[in-house]
């Protein structure tokens, strides 16, 4: 059992949970994942390790919710607890000087950005940060960004922060003014594409997290096989980081919408239930 | 019966049919396929057991059951004698009474068996098992003083288990490391409940823990702790056990298609994640109902994903193997249940491409006829392509059920021990000693994907050796 030690919301439906993990937090590198389950008839899904603490034996985790596992997390509080965490898994992020890197953020995907973006920086590069969201809500990890950061670029799709637009056109402005070595894209899958796209006219070195469909996580179901460069890989192992420019985006896209009725099914039946729950409390 | 009876009488007996569900009930359930002996068919089929005095039997045991001993008990009602005997080499009875394949290493040694049907010492060994712990629970056997070593072991599954519950016995300390949330490797993720009931497995777990094994879950060697840190870390022996753990795939077009899964994948999320209780259990799986259902493979693994895929509610569920029916690796009892609950096999078929909809979903499968040839290395008849035969057949789920490699966390993470060439642990076979000062190995992630009692066999003799290792001897010095 791993205790919740603080959790807060970022955003609406998004929330940052430190949790005691020690050998975890003494561990991970950047780049790494846990495999969290819930409670006993849970479902065990990866959530990259944003953050960790080892003289205080936690790590922090941000969720985004959007199914039935996610949104129970949300609910969970302070003080509340966590059956199963397991890890560091997968291998660290490939970290070194490049020069001038970008480590692009996309809504929850900040998150799994910072942690990389901070050894880059550690590393020596010049390191340049743009977080997007689809509004001022989803912008997460600015002030964590602003200080590790050299600079620091701020898009939302509405304009109701930061610049108008994508993190793309951000990126593409960056690109036309100076010379850029080294660039990390982590979001949803249609910008992370996006920016693959980007950066291959210049052939720029793009690095990607994927966030498959997992079980074990340690390479025993090849659930979460992808395909890169034409071959087929297993995230949890052979990754989750991969270079942009081979990544078959679609067919990732498709996989993940493997359980799309089923993940339906269960949220609205999570959700009848919590109103249930909470018309009861009330009344 | 009176005690003394004829050897003539004796094989006059007929073997004893195992009682099951009826097959139509059971393919809609997950309830346990063989119901057990009652007392009467046990001390029966006991009576068939002519007490050679140079058993043969015994020698096709991996462990060395004294399988005479024990069935003699049962002939004179003292079950619980003959539990006490059973443990004294096989402290996991209840799961190897249901999955050894005892036709190929008891069984086929059988004198009785000679003229006709051998003795059920399989069917034999999970009564007496199951008697013990329905009536007065598993009682411990007695351990030796502490000696104040501890072993820590890589692995819950079969070989893991055994090798703990030897070395607890002779006195060590034991810890044993998991990786998943839950204990018994292969036997809770891979082999269904309808085959192994879980809680049994979780019985015999129990069992080690009373005496007082500890074990640790949701610990990746490699990751959480290195085999190096173990050692360090005031571990005076290791035993890697973490099994094959790779799926292997077929490496044809289409195979990343939805619906396409490896066996461990469909099995763990059926068994380990209780996915046939899904939406009560969150994880879900392709939902079968009224769909086909091809598993590509002829092992045991195979049985069990195309057995599963049935009881989910699959219209038609297929068995596609490359050679024909004589050369499957699966048991036979396996195949026969899997028959008798409408499965259907198609032999002599190779997969060539699986093809999809506009939407990724897998519509049918392309099947290459296959012909047999001269034997290959395996003894078995290779199958030969037939040019111009493909067909296709429409199927809404593929799992692929052709074995395992071995998984690749600890070779990267212990760079300084052996490894063949296809990443399996190279391991002394008497002692499983690994070329790593300290450290043994055995079960699959050694020989490749094998059985629970060859994985149990191996754990055994590492446990042998481990202990005399701990007593001093230097096993590495002397090669």
């Amino acid at each position: 059992m791993h205790k919740i030690i603080y959790a807060e919301f970022l955003a609406s439906n998004i929330k940052r949970f430190e949790i005691s993990a020690p050998k975890i937090a003494e561990k991970r590198k950047a780049g790494q994942f846990v495999i969290i389950r819930i409670n006993k008839v849970g479902e065990r899904i990866p959530l990259t390790i944003a953050d960790s603490d080892s003289s205080k034996g936690t790590i922090t985790i941000i969720v985004q919710g959007i199914g039935k596992t996610t949104k129970e997390l949300n609910s969970m509080k302070t003080g509340d607890y966590i059956m199963d965490v397991v890890g560091p898994l997968g291998k660290p992020s490939h970290i070194e000087n490049f020069g001038t890197a970008i480590s692009i953020g996309g809504g929850v995907g900040t998150a799994i950005a910072y942690p990389t973006a901070v050894a880059l920086k550690n590393a020596g590069n010049h390191t340049i940060s743009i977080i997007g969201g689809r509004t001022k809500e989803f912008v997460i990890l600015e002030k964590e960004m602003r200080e590790i950061c050299d600079e620091v670029f701020i898009t939302t799709d509405d304009g109701s922060y930061g610049k108008h637009g994508f993190v793309t056109d951000q990126l593409q402005e960056l690109i036309n003014q100076r010379k850029v070595d080294f660039v990390l894209a982590i979001g949803p899958i249609p910008m992370m594409k996006a920016v693959a796209e980007v950066t291959r006219e210049k052939n720029i070195p793009t690095v990607v997290s994927l966030n498959p469909v997992m079980v074990d996580g340690t390479g025993m179901c090849g659930g979460c096989r992808a395909t890169v460069d034409g071959k087929t890989v297993f995230v949890c192992v052979d990754g989750p980081e991969f270079d942009a420019h081979k990544v078959d985006f679609e067919t990732l896209g498709r996989r993940n919408r493997t359980y799309l009725m089923q993940e339906s099914d269960a949220l609205k039946s999570y959700e009848c239930e919590s109103e249930k729950a909470l018309s009861q409390k009330l009344t | 019966m009176p005690g003394k009876i004829s050897n003539k009488e004796r094989m006059k007996i007929p073997r004893q049919i195992m009682p099951e569900q009826d097959s139509n009930v059971r393919r809609t359930n997950f309830n346990e396929v063989n119901l057990g002996f009652t007392e009467e068919l046990a001390k029966m089929e006991a009576l068939r057991c002519l007490q050679c005095p140079k058993p043969s039997c015994v020698e096709g045991c991996p462990v060395g059951v004294k399988i005479g001993d024990f069935i003699a008990l049962v002939a004179d009602g003292d079950y619980l004698g003959a539990a006490t005997k059973l443990k004294e080499d096989n402290l996991l009875p209840a799961i190897c009474g249901r999955v050894c394949p005892q036709e190929e290493q008891c069984e086929v040694k059988c004198v009785t068996g000679k003229k006709g049907e051998p003795v059920a010492i399989g069917r034999l060994e999970r009564f007496v098992a199951d008697y013990e712990r329905e009536t007065v629970g598993i009682r411990q056997p007695e351990l030796k003083p502490k000696t104040g070593k501890r072993v820590a072991i890589v692995g819950s599954g079969p070989a893991g288990l055994s090798c703990a519950g030897d070395l607890i016995q002779m006195g060590h300390d034991v810890t044993v490391f998991e990786a998943l949330h839950d204990l018994g490797g292969v036997l809770i993720y891979g082999i269904p409940e309808f085959r192994l009931p879980k809680a049994i497995v979780k019985a015999e777990i129990d069992s080690l823990k009373a005496l007082g094994v500890e074990f640790k879950t949701n610990s990746v060697i490699g990751f959480t702790d290195t085999v190096d840190e173990l050692l360090a870390n005031s571990y005076d022996s290791i035993f890697i056990a973490v099994g094959a753990g790779l799926p292997y795939f077929l490496n044809v077009p289409g195979e990343n298609l939805n619906g396409v899964y490896s066996s461990n994948e469909f099995l763990t999320r059926v068994n380990l994640m209780k996915a046939y209780r899904f939406p009560e259990y969150d994880t879900p799986v392709f939902n079968c109902k009224d769909k086909n259902v091809a598993v590509f493979g002829g092992g045991n693994t195979a049985m069990d994903a195309v057995r599963t895929s049935k009881r989910l509610g699959a219209k038609n569920s297929y068995i596609i193997y490359r050679r024909s029916d004589v050369e499957m690796p699966a048991r036979e009892e396996e195949i026969h249940h899997a028959k008798e609950e409408g499965i259907e096999f198609i032999f002599l078929s190779n997969p060539v491409k699986f093809n999809g909809d506009k939407d990724g979903w897998l519509r049918s499968v392309t099947l290459q006829k296959m012909e047999l040839g001269e034997p290959d290395a395996s003894g078995r008849r290779r199958p030969i392509p037939v040019s111009g035969s493909e067909y296709d057949i429409p199927i809404d789920m593929a799992v692929i059920a052709i074995g395992n490699g071995s998984n690749p966390i600890i070779q990267k993470t212990t760079p300084d021990m052996s490894y063949n060439k296809w990443g399996n642990i190279v391991a002394d076979e008497e002692t499983m000693k690994t070329s790593k000062h300290g450290v043994f190995a055995g079960g699959d992630i050694v020989t490749g994907g094998a059985t629970v009692i060859l994985a149990m066999g191996a754990g055994r003799k590492a446990a042998s050796a481990i202990n005399r290792y701990l007593l001093g001897e230097d096993l590495w010095f002397r090669g």
